[in-house]
């Protein structure tokens, strides 16, 4: 497994955007601790970056890598949702 | 930019403006929008477009964006729905210049999900930047219910519109958010709560709807709400054109319009007009078969030829050399116009093409003549060439067509029903026509015409129905003839005006009769006072003789008791009893006393 690599795009201190930051960091450290980036844009102190990615809601989580790209709206409050979403199957642990 | 009440978190700019006069408005550019709303969209507010796939919101807002470039509002298209690459290749497909405007691609990939709660503070923190970087005055959010449907749940939905809103007032901004919502349909499943909840919080309410019928397409466009404005609230045609979407509308174009008034080539009906109709107006005369539908027509024709107007009439039903026959017998003469060339006659066969043909073939001869006077007759016959709704549609362009070019339109119409209050024409023209002349039979053992005027925009009219007389002298109206309330024809007229001349002569003897007797009453009377005066003089003689009599009496009395005191004082003098009397009165008492 090469890793998996996202893109949170946030506005902010926003409660969504702070949740979607702490919910996606936790999940990366129980399930995968070692495979995982995490880019973090702040859209308020970037906005020209979602102009450029086209991306408008915040919180919104890219996961790049590995393909297909997939594309999750919302504060990430459900892991296992989310695990199942980007195609995560545990064999990485 | 900003008003510094609308800066606070959570106000919402809400009706604030002074009511007594008009919101100030932008123009849409939308040929037709910007008259039906008295002149576009809520400046700086939100204005919300529904409707059906394939209604034609993106084109309304796109249309928004480009006009608002030409007026120096530079705009952005927020597509949510489609990408910005499909956004652009649609606007390129208009005859529309492009600069000014701006688009963003925000549209969700097809595969996105939602997990949790998200807000639309990220993407309007990203506008802003976009807005300001811009100085952009409108935007167009194109289709929020994209995003909408990714939120989850419908308080959640709510709260984001009224975020999304609140925004859109503190940056004042002209906006345009269209929506996937049917108003003819219940509510879906998917339209939940928070999209019925959309219409409620913004100022101006339009809805698109799109249908096919017979093959036919057929839009219509209608404003649901437009606060502290007025508007037409009727459902209006529009078509997609080359310049975009045109709104069919009878509403004045920007440029003069004509004031002079022309002849209907029938002088009492040109009386009860005021004087005639406007140039550039249409006129709808609706009416059964036979009631001189054609006859009034052909009576225009001559009226504009004699003028030196030129004229096309186009016939439906008849060839047009039968009806210039058919006009001869009732003194209308066309022959020596359509030799001149004045006057051009054309037949059209009903079926020979659908009604957007016959429009486009219409459009031509008038413009090939450079005709200012239209005759369509019937203009029903429309409504015989494909789809009815798609000749409605067909039938209010040409209608406005001809009123851009200031052309008088003269058009014929069988009515729907027998009565005029229901039956506007199949074509339901006769809310775009300026003047509605209706003729009908009246009867009564047989058929006379009667002429009512049920509408006439810009010019005052006679209420009054009259008689429609053909004669081989030609074309006249009886003066109007009244009993009980109702308006008499032909013999019953006769009949009623005959019964009425008895009347009259049975009155006159009676009051002849009625003079006579109080005549010989007076004569009597006066005898009598005669008479009575006679006794009056006499009895005063009466009383005069007797006040002398009486006087005379009196004097006699007193010079008898003057002497009576005389012979008694010198009596009562001596044993003195009495003072000698000094009045007349005394001695009375003393005789009394006596």
């Amino acid at each position: 497994m090469s890793g998996i690599s996202f893109i949170l795009y946030t506005s902010g201190r926003l409660p969504n955007s702070v949740q979607a930051v702490a919910n996606l960091e936790a999940m990366c450290l129980a399930h995968f601790p070692d495979h995982y980036r995490i880019e973090i844009v702040d859209l308020l102190q970037d906005p020209q970056r979602g102009l450029a990615d086209g991306i408008m809601v915040t919180p919104t989580l890219v996961k790049l890598t590995p393909e297909p790209k997939q594309t999750i709206f919302g504060n990430l409050s459900d892991v296992f949702q989310v695990l199942r979403a980007i195609g995560w199957n545990g064999k990485a642990e | 930019m900003m008003n510094d009440e609308l800066k606070e978190p959570g106000r919402m700019k809400i009706y604030d403006e002074n009511p007594s006069h008009e919101i100030s408005k932008s123009l849409s550019g939308i040929e037709g929008f910007d008259q039906i709303t008295r002149g576009g969209l809520p400046r700086g507010r939100v204005t919300l477009v529904t409707g059906g796939s394939g209604s034609g919101k993106t084109v309304f807002g796109l249309q928004t964006l480009v006009t608002g470039a030409s007026l120096d509002e530079p705009g952005l298209f927020v597509a949510f729905e489609e990408s910005s690459k499909k956004i652009l290749a649609n606007a390129s497909s208009f005859e529309w210049p492009a600069d000014k405007w701006e688009i963003v691609d925000a549209m969700p990939p097809p595969n996105a999900i939602t997990i949790g709660e998200f807000d639309f503070e990220g993407m309007l923190a990203v506008l802003s930047v976009k807005l300001h970087a811009m100085k952009a005055q409108r935007i167009v959010f194109d289709s929020l219910d994209v995003l909408l449907h990714l939120l989850p749940g419908v308080l959640v939905r709510r709260r984001e519109i009224n975020r999304l809103h609140s925004w859109l007032s503190d940056h004042e901004l002209t906006a345009v958010i269209t929506a996937k919502l049917d108003w003819l349909e219940k509510a879906t499943p998917m339209e939940d709560g928070a999209l019925q909840y959309l219409p409620f919080i913004v100022d101006c309410v339009v809805a698109l709807t799109h249908k096919v019928e017979n093959g036919f397409s057929l839009r219509r466009v209608r404003i649901i709400k437009y606060r502290g404005s007025s508007f037409s609230e009727n459902e209006a045609p529009f078509i997609i054109g080359p310049r975009g979407i045109e709104v069919a509308t009878a509403d004045r174009s920007i440029s003069p319009l004509p004031t002079e008034k022309i002849t209907t080539g029938l002088r009492q009906l040109d009386e009860m007009l005021y004087g005639g109709i406007m140039r550039g107006s249409t006129m709808m005369i609706t009416g059964n078969p036979g009631t001189a539908k054609t006859t009034l027509s052909g009576a225009f024709a001559e009226a504009a030829a004699n003028r030196g107007e030129r004229t096309l009439y186009v016939a439906f039903d008849e060839s047009g050399e039968e009806i210039v026959r058919n006009l001869t017998s009732v003194n209308i003469h066309l022959h020596e116009h359509l030799d001149s060339g004045i006057l051009q006659m054309h037949s059209e066969y009903v079926g020979s093409g659908g009604a957007e043909e016959h429009f486009q073939h219409i459009k031509a001869l008038v413009r090939r003549q450079r005709a200012i006077c239209l005759v369509i007759d019937p203009f029903t016959a429309f409504s015989n060439a494909g789809s009815l709704t798609n000749s409605q549609a067909v039938a209010a362009r040409l209608i406005r067509w001809v009123k851009s070019e200031r052309i008088t339109l003269i058009c014929t119409s069988l009515p729907l029903a027998p009565e005029p209050e229901f039956s506007g024409t199949i074509l339901k023209i006769t809310t775009i026509a300026d003047t509605w002349i209706y003729l009908s039979f009246s009867n009564g053992g047989e058929r006379n015409r009667g002429l009512t005027i049920i509408k006439s925009r810009g010019t005052n009219h006679s209420n009054q129905t009259r008689e429609l007389v053909l004669a081989s002298s030609g074309l006249s109206l009886a003066a109007p003839y009244t009993a009980d309330g109702k308006v008499l024809m032909g013999t019953m007229r006769w009949q009623k005006e005959r019964a009425e001349d008895e009347e009259r002569a049975r009155l006159n003897l009676e009051y002849e009769h009625q003079h006579a007797t109080i005549e010989t009453e007076i004569d009597e009377l006066e005898a009598r006072v005669q008479t009575l005066k006679r006794n009056i003089a006499t009895k005063q003689l009466e009383q005069s003789g007797r006040a002398e009599i009486e006087n005379l009496r009196h004097r006699d009395e007193e010079s008898r008791r003057a002497d009576m005191i005389r012979l008694r004082q010198s009596d009562e003098v001596r044993s003195g009893k009495l003072a000698p009397l000094a009045s007349t009165k005394r001695p009375l008492v003393e005789e009394d006393q006596t």
